[in-house]
């Protein structure tokens, strides 16, 4: 039965040629920064540095207020397993450690560490090279790169180390290097494929090496023979071509999804709610396996990075090198903005990215794009929703198999469990169903608050969970008390009952002994009488 | 003589059922009563007896028993409302109070005089104290049913809002700020309207 689907699916094109169902594909007219030479930002007036630029616990300050700081230096440490360390960017001194706003849609704030540069950039040299570093061990390989504070630096900025396990029940047998550009509109992995090849290589040898694989893949896109180009010669010049190897994929959003890359190279589906390690699978962005190399070969902690700058707003969109806690609107002044009124600064890509509040923001590790968006163009996309009209072009493209419109419709009306029956959180968040909708309905803004309410439920129900088994701990604990006290009052009163008892008792018998006495009294009244009126007397006359 | 066998046979029947649904009822008992228990693992649990019952699970007794109606708990809100009202097999009701935003008591820690009686009023034991000595709350564990206010001689506790955590943080439902700005642009369509005219 197996076999004969297997030779049915073997025949017919299932699929696409992608290899994952669904996707969109973008024209290359907004790649405005393709070709762009990387230019690194100049150095701004203060850097701030967020505790957290990555998922997971965040970082604690290590440094105080007026304490100088070098270049690479690392000024709050990693809390918890899932956590990276934050460097500084710069030397100069630390101004002050307070909130400030981060790049996230919620406009909160986050402690940050402020750092005025000093404009000597002195590096912090504790971190030593390792350029062999086939003959390093690899637990020490992993403790160095989570000290560099690497993150992945396509945008998900989960932990990279965490990552790098040589584990013996799931070996990992291919890794696989991103290089697709996960986003229309960015070009900053592109660029670094062209101009830093051979650091971008040996980043994913020492991944090889780390994990104990064997066979690598470079992905990269149609749309970029250059690179392709580029990665295959170095490859040769490295001797690295049999083990790794360059595969071309056709240009489709979101072929940069990890799972979604995965599928199409291996052939392989990541099962819901599981992780690519299961299936002997890694993958990591080109920027990352960089930063690998940085942090491995040079000894150099991760401090900046290549970001895209453009949008319809920015005269002079480039790819920029630049030092992690930057301030946004100065990066975007030199891309050419001027005045912040009219704008929204979106961060990330096109598709995925997340419109920012007002205010300045540093860049951080995720951040991978910034798009400066003239105000009346997101205000077109974001005010005509019209009803759904069930054209089901929202299904076609969702890479994950889903059906966005009705989803949507069960989030809209709070129907949680519904839309987790129907697989809510299976969605990438890719935006692909948003963007073709005909009705302009902002899908996956609903799914993201789909599952934020179901997070919210959940985190409910386990809050009323403790306090009911304490309010019901106390209850017993009220009852024991009483019942204590009930205990202790029986208790005193049986004690109290049978010393009335005895007491009784005694008096009774005492009462019988003197009625005894006085019966042996009253017979013997008749001798005793004057005697005893004689001794009664004195007492009361002393009385 | 022919209708013996039915009666006797239908006597047999009956007799053995009878057993088996004695001793079902036995060996398949449940302790308490599985209803209120559903009803009450719905509820928040914030023990505050606003809905008239001195706690969360004597309410869930008496919506089990039919005694009440669903809509008596504040801090549940439309949502625990609406999950009852599905499990007990009625119509939803309106709530009639607002639910307030979330809130946690805070003790203004030098005027406490330590009397401890905050501690006895307090449904989830989250006051710590000791007698003559400042009190204070665990925040974590607070679910702000402000049930020690009453008790303390000095007034020195207070409902804070909680702060918004970024890690708490959720997208919000997107045709609310559409709506919003919607409600402004046309207000100042109006106005101008006006102006023009
Ligand atoms: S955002 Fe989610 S539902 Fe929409 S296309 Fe992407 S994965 Fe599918
Ligand atoms: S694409 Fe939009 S209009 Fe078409 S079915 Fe999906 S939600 Fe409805
Ligand atoms: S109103 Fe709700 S939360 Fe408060 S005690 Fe009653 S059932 Fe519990
Ligand atoms: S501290 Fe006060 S408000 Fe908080 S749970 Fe205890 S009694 Fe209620
Ligand atoms: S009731 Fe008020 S004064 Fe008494 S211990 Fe509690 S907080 Fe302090």
């Amino acid at each position: 039965m197996f076999d004969l689907w297997e030779k049915i699916k073997q025949t017919l094109p299932m699929g696409t040629s992608a290899g994952f169902t669904g996707g969109v594909v973008h024209s290359n007219q907004h790649k405005r920064t393709a070709g762009q030479a990387i230019i690194a930002c100049p150095l701004p007036e203060l850097l701030i540095h967020p505790v957290k630029q990555h998922i997971g616990d965040p970082c604690e300050p290590m440094v105080e207020v007026g304490e100088r700081v070098l270049k690479g230096q690392m000024i709050a440490k990693a809390q918890g397993y899932i956590s990276v360390p934050v460097h500084a960017s710069t030397s100069g001194t630390v101004e002050k450690i307070e909130e400030h706003t981060i790049p996230h849609p919620s406009g909160l704030g986050l402690t940050s560490i402020f750092i005025k540069p000093d404009g000597l950039d002195e590096v912090d040299e504790s971190l030593h090279p390792l350029p062999n570093y086939r003959s390093v061990d690899a637990a020490e390989l992993r403790e160095r790169i989570r000290n560099a504070g690497i993150a992945g630096l396509g945008g998900a900025v989960f932990p990279t180390f965490v990552k790098l396990v040589k584990d013996q029940k799931n070996p990992i047998e291919t890794v696989i290097l991103n290089g697709i550009e996960c986003e229309p509109w960015l070009t900053c992995d592109h660029q670094l494929m062209l101009e830093k090849a051979h650091e971008i290589i040996s980043g994913m040898d020492i991944i090889l090496h780390l994990v104990g694989a064997e066979k690598g893949i470079i992905a990269i896109e149609d749309n970029k023979p250059d690179a392709v180009e580029m990665m295959q010669k170095t490859l040769q010049e490295m001797g690295l071509n049999e083990h790794v190897q360059v595969q071309v994929l056709p240009t489709r959003y979101p072929q940069g999804g990890e799972k979604q890359l995965i599928q199409a190279l291996t052939g392989k589906e990541v099962p819901a709610g599981q992780l690519p390690m299961h299936i002997g699978v890694l993958s990591t962005n080109v920027g990352t396996s960089k930063a690998i190399y940085d942090a491995v070969c040079l000894g150099e902690p991760l401090t900046e990075r290549v970001i895209t700058v453009s949008g319809d707003a920015a005269a002079k969109p480039s790819n920029m090198l630049v030092r992690l806690g930057t301030s946004m609107h100065f990066l975007l002044e030199q891309c050419g903005v001027s005045s912040f009124e009219d704008i929204k600064v979106m961060h990330g890509g096109p598709m995925m990215g997340e419109l920012l509040s007002q205010d300045d923001v540093p860049v951080v590790k995720g951040s991978n794009g910034i798009l400066a968006m003239q105000k009346r163009s997101i205000m077109r996309a974001h005010f005509d929703e019209e009803p759904c009209i069930r054209c089901g072009d929202c299904g076609d493209v969702c890479p994950a198999g889903l059906m966005p419109n009705l989803l949507a419709s069960h989030c809209k009306e709070n129907q949680f469990e519904r839309a987790e029956d129907y697989n809510l959180f299976d969605c990438i968040e890719c935006g692909a169903c948003s963007y073709v909708c005909p009705a302009h309905i902002p899908l996956v803004h609903y799914f993201r608050y789909g599952k934020g309410q179901v997070a919210q439920i959940q985190r409910e129900k386990a809050f009323a969970e403790e306090s009911r088994i304490r309010s019901e701990k106390r209850d017993a604990r009220l009852a024991k008390e009483l019942a204590e006290k009930e205990e202790k009052r029986r208790i005193a009163r049986e004690k109290k009952e049978a010393r009335a008892k005895a007491l009784a008792e005694k008096e009774a018998a005492e009462k019988a002994v003197v009625d005894k006495d006085s019966a042996e009294q009253a017979s013997a009244e008749q001798t005793d009488k004057p005697e005893v009126k004689a001794d009664d007397k004195p007492a009361e006359d002393k009385a | 003589m022919a209708f013996v066998y039915p009666v006797l046979v239908f006597a047999g029947l009956a007799f053995a059922i009878g057993v088996g649904l004695a001793l079902a009822s036995r060996y398949f008992h449940v302790e308490g009563d599985p209803l209120a228990d559903k009803v009450d693992a719905l509820l928040p649990q914030t023990q505050c007896g606003q809905c008239g019952y001195p706690g969360c699970r004597p309410y869930a007794n008496a919506v089990a028993g039919h005694e009440v109606a669903v809509n008596h708990c504040v801090p549940g809100g439309e949502r625990t409302m609406l999950a009852i009202a599905d499990i007990m097999g009625v119509e939803p009701q309106a709530i009639e109070e607002e639910a307030t935003a979330p809130v946690v008591a805070h003790i203004r820690e030098d005027e406490c005089i330590g009397c401890t009686l905050c501690i006895k009023a307090c449904p989830v034991d989250c006051i710590i104290g000791a007698p003559k000595q400042y009190h204070t709350i665990i925040s974590d564990h607070c679910t702000g049913c402000t049930l020690c206010l009453e008790p303390c001689p000095v007034d020195c506790i207070d409902m804070v809002e909680t702060p918004e955590l970024l890690e708490h943080w959720s997208w919000p439902v997107p045709g609310t700020k559409r709506a919003i700005k919607a409600e402004k642009r046309k207000g100042k369509h109006d106005a101008q309207g006006e102006l023009s005219v």
